[in-house]
């Protein structure tokens, strides 16, 4: 069977590889450029030409809107969607577009809903709140996001509250706070070790676990500081709350309490660890740079976690981590590697950009979307993603810090997959909010592979690998996606348009936000001959193979 | 996702590959054997490895290096095996198979941390930015995948987990993760297959095109994990995925949880020709009342798939073909801690291995009185593969090329341990 496809393929591409006819590029004619905008574009600038690299050509239209759109509301834009775009004839029609999907109520719900999933899953994981046992209660966690997105939180807001929260876990419950879930499965156990690991990378992009144990051998963190940090969290208690009669959790409450320390004296609440060589040593609340606080146990003397909030919402690496981790998101790598790791024993590939983009932040009010608009409208976010001869020594999949000379291809995540899918054929099933967000969490739930330590520590098989071949094959979202049912995006697509030809074309663009080739326009009169005329049957195989294709999983 | 591209073998070890295979066939015929005995003398040394993987950190001072009388020695006593080595009280049916198995007592690593540990454990490398090594799964597989041209199943099966990925080798080196049952979600299309390898000659035009633009190589990769799929959709080797068709009886002795019937699972699939399996098994991230927990659940589930597995292996003549490592990311402290669990330690633990050209019976390494640290020659995980692919019968001196030009000695280059090898 695998001999037979190799030679019909080999027969297929044989023939001519013509030029692909891409939609054409409508040239803007040089609309302002915000300052921000023009430090980015002469910050990375400035290294092309210190490494003589040449970037690559503008991306056309069509492509930058489908990137704009999965980068911003998580989805690929649907067929009118695109069209709209590419009939705007304004100048400054990418920068407009990058505002109206920021600030017009048509996309404020899946803005909200994109980011609050992009921030669940670093908060909590991808499996966090799925278990009976677990105190987070992940549809809490989502609602808090999702109101903090919609409503644009700033930055600073948003770590202060994720950070010092108090309240029930629940929706529902009188005093529920969304925002407790980050820390409620972190507090307990281990003297809550995992509340500071997590607060520390997330927030700070200090990574200190290695330090819970001994003197961390590449950074500056000491073993003293991992447990100086930990004070912070010591009068932070989850209370558990049972469903009547089982042993099921209904909710949780994170509470500050009093914190008598290890020794037993709340006016002088010390913490202890101990070294490797079994020495017991002492520590107070100490942020990472050096501020103490007060050493009394009494909430009403001091709120440790108040206080870190406070500390941390000075502290310029919270700037930065913000400012990479984004980046990293839109243009696929951050400036460290990994981005969560900052510090003098990590360089970053663009130093000065980092610093003072994390400036800009700061003294924009840690407006998210102005740091969107920013990077979204900058040079890089523009370029095609095409390797050449020119920029080839731009190659982060070999270990070359990244130039940002060309798009770099990566894969959708497998939340940004299924709402393109759904997008692209309105493959939603029927029903309510809360049916259709459990069908997806359960599609979700098939890529996540969760390991047997008390970090919660997971990965995801949604990486291109045979699992996610036979997903996409054969799967009941995929069989949605090509449905021919009365209604399905087939059969309406089959009612449009003028020619097959015509409702070809509206395929890849609808798929692709491209036009199909010459040779994909002859495969796809074979098949309409192989499909004996059946017009329907033909545009289901092509449909199948446009969303099995790597360009549509692509981000590119 | 991986964006890298494999490189592959260095030119020697293709060269010796070759040399080997085509002095086999000519000693085949200058001595009168036939292609049927000599297709046999193949499938027997077929090799394959079952790595069952311990996540979490289990306490192997608990396990296989019992300290008693120690402070530190906890409750459990040690008793006798068929091996020289003593072991827990609580696993009596591996002890039972400890003739086939040897225990390195001396580990003495540097990862302490989950995800470093893990990353060390299964690619012989600490993790850097700038570089993904491929696990040893995907390593293996890659060596040993020219003995079994007829394979169809992916050569890296994980059973309930996915520990590392196949780095710089490429995506089609991935693991195919599996579930414990062997159920593979997704296989069956239900078109004819006309139709089907339509679709797919129209999927080819539009990923060759893509390719073609972007001139990057994450389309090609792409593409042989498509035919890969495509295989694995059509094969009747699937049939070894089916671990319900098993008698109840042999069900039950392997375990019915999931560790269990992934042991079951891997045995199916080295009879399969598989030669890489990783079965996980999670949970001995005990920082409180570890020897209950340990007692209660997880030494018994251990206790009976690992026995069965080798048990099965043993007499099915398949052990003398294949090695099967039990190892975690690190040990646990030997100071039990005040919430009587013990917490993470790298610097003296253990790992078993037996198997293929591997000794049994045996306990190499010692460990101090009180199992705070290693007395005797300390061993690696680069030292444990290197000894692995010695009982596989792969080169030790293998070299790939990584993606950025480096090269990079199989096993990171580790040293043999003597005591296990001939």
């Amino acid at each position: 069977m695998k001999s037979i496809v190799l030679s019909l393929s080999g027969l297929l591409i044989a023939g001519s590889l013509a030029c692909p006819s891409l939609v054409s590029t409508a040239k803007a004619a040089a609309p302002a450029v915000p300052p921000q905008v023009a430090m980015i574009n002469d910050s990375v600038e400035q290294v092309w030409r210190d490494f003589s690299i040449r970037p690559a050509a503008e991306a056309d239209d069509a492509t930058w809107c489908r990137r704009v759109y999965l980068d911003v509301i998580g989805r690929i834009p649907s067929f009118e969607e695109l069209s709209e775009f590419m009939g705007d004839r304004d100048s400054n029609k990418r920068a407009n577009l990058v505002d109206r999907l920021l600030n017009d109520d048509r996309y404020t719900e899946e803005y909200a809903n994109h980011w609050s999933t992009v921030w669940t899953n670093l908060l909590i994981g991808r499996s966090g709140g799925t278990d009976r046992r677990d105190l987070t209660n992940r549809t809490g966690m989502q609602k808090y996001l999702r109101d903090s997105f919609a409503g644009n939180k700033t930055y600073d807001q948003l770590a202060y509250e994720l950070v010092t929260a108090e309240g029930s876990t629940m929706p529902g419950n009188a005093n529920f706070n969304g925002a407790v879930n980050f820390l409620v499965d972190k507090v307990n156990a281990e003297k809550g070790t995992l509340a500071t690991s997590s607060v520390s990378r997330i927030f700070l992009g200090q990574q200190v676990q290695c330090t819970q144990c001994h003197n961390h051998p590449f950074n500056q963190w000491k073993q003293q500081k991992f447990w100086e940090f930990n004070a912070f969290f010591r009068q932070t208690r989850a209370l558990r709350r049972f469903v009547d009669g089982t042993r099921d959790i209904e909710s949780a409450e994170l509470v500050s309490q009093d914190f008598a320390g290890e020794a037993n004296d709340p006016e002088d609440a010390l913490v202890f660890y101990e070294l490797r060589n079994g020495l017991q040593k002492v520590a107070y609340p100490v942020f990472t740079d050096g501020t103490e606080i007060e050493k009394s146990g009494f909430v009403e003397d001091v709120n440790r976690r108040e206080e870190l909030g406070r500390l941390m919402l000075q502290s310029e690496y919270l700037d930065k981590m913000i400012v990479n981790r984004m980046w990293s998101m839109f243009l696929g790598y951050g400036f460290t590697r990994p981005i969560d790791d900052l510090g003098p024993h990590n360089p970053s590939s663009h130093p000065e950009l980092l610093e003072n983009l994390g400036k800009e932040f700061r003294a924009n009010s840690y407006d998210l979307k102005k740091l969107i608009t920013w990077i979204t409208l900058s040079r890089p976010y523009q370029l095609a993603s095409t390797l050449s001869t020119s920029n080839e020594i731009d190659d982060p999949t070999i270990g070359e810090s990244p130039k940002f000379s060309r798009f770099y291809l990566r894969q959708m995540s497998a939340e940004q997959l299924y709402a393109s899918m759904v997008t692209a054929s309105n493959a939603q099933s029927k029903g309510s909010y809360e049916q259709q967000e459990a069908e997806r969490r359960r599609w979700l739930s098939q890529f996540v592979v969760a390991f047997g330590n008390d970090e919660g520590t997971e990965t995801t098989t949604f990486n291109g690998s045979i699992p996610q071949a036979l997903m996409l094959f054969n799967g009941d979202l995929t069989k949605n996606a090509i449905s021919l049912e009365a209604g399905s995006f087939l059969d309406q697509l089959s009612q449009s348009g003028r020619s097959p030809k015509d409702r070809v074309t509206r395929l890849f663009l609808s798929g692709l936000a491209r036009r199909p080739t010459k040779n994909e326009v002859s495969i796809a009169s074979k098949l309409l001959v192989a499909r004996k005329g059946n017009e329907p049957e033909m545009l289901q195989d092509m449909w199948w193979a446009i969303l099995n294709s790597n360009e549509f999983i692509m981000q590119h | 996702m991986d964006l890298s591209t494999p490189n592959g073998m260095t030119r020697r070890h293709f060269m010796s590959h070759l040399a080997g295979s085509s002095a086999a066939a000519s000693a085949a015929w200058t001595l009168g054997g036939n292609i049927a005995a000599q297709a046999d003398e193949m499938r027997r040394n077929r090799k394959s490895a079952i790595l069952l993987w311990m996540g979490g950190g289990p306490a192997t001072i608990d396990i296989w290096d019992l300290k008693p009388g120690a402070p530190t020695g906890g409750p459990f006593r040690p008793i006798s095996t068929t091996g020289n080595a003593q072991i827990c009280e609580h696993m009596p049916m591996v002890a039972q198979q400890m003739k086939h198995l040897s225990v390195v007592r001396s580990m003495s690593t540097r990862e302490a941390d989950h995800s470093r540990g893990s990353y060390y454990m299964h690619t012989g490398y600490v993790p850097n930015p700038n570089i993904e090594h491929p696990s040893y799964g995907s390593v293996i597989a890659h060596e040993l995948i020219e003995q079994r041209p007829e394979l169809e199943i992916p050569p890296f099966v994980s059973v309930g987990g996915a520990g590392a990925g196949p780095g710089f080798l490429g995506m089609a080196w991935s693991p195919f993760s599996v579930t414990s049952n062997g159920r593979v979600r997704n296989l069956k299309m239900n078109l004819d297959d006309q139709r089907l390898l339509q679709r797919m000659a129209a999927l080819n035009m539009i990923e060759t095109g893509f390719a073609k633009r972007t001139r990057d190589t994450p389309a090609a990769e792409h593409a042989k994990v498509l035919g890969k799929t495509l295989d694995l959709m059509t094969s009747e080797q699937m049939e070894a995925f089916r671990v319900e068709k098993e008698p109840d009886e042999v069900k039950e002795r392997y375990g019915t949880d999931n560790f269990g019937q992934g042991c079951l699972l891997a045995r199916r699939l080295v009879e399969a020709g598989v030669p890489f399996i990783e079965v996980d098994l999670g949970g001995w991230d005990m920082h409180n009342n570890i020897h209950a927990t340990l007692k209660d659940t997880k030494l018994p589930n251990l206790d009976r798939a690992m026995s069965a597995l080798v048990e099965d292996l043993a007499q099915r003549e398949l052990l003398q073909d294949t090695v099967v490592m039990w190892m975690g990311e690190f040990g646990r402290t030997p100071r039990i801690n005040a919430n009587a669990g013990r917490d993470h330690f790298a610097r003296a633990w253990s790992c078993v291995v037996g198997g293929a050209g591997i000794k049994g019976g045996l306990a190499v390494g010692e460990t101090n009185s009180d199992g705070t640290a290693v007395e005797t020659e300390p061993f690696s995980s680069e030292d444990l593969m290197t000894t692995v692919c010695k009982g596989l019968g792969i080169s030790t001196e293998t070299t790939f090329t990584s993606n950025n030009g480096r090269p990079m000695k199989i096993a990171g280059g580790g040293k043999l341990i003597r005591e296990l090898v001939a």
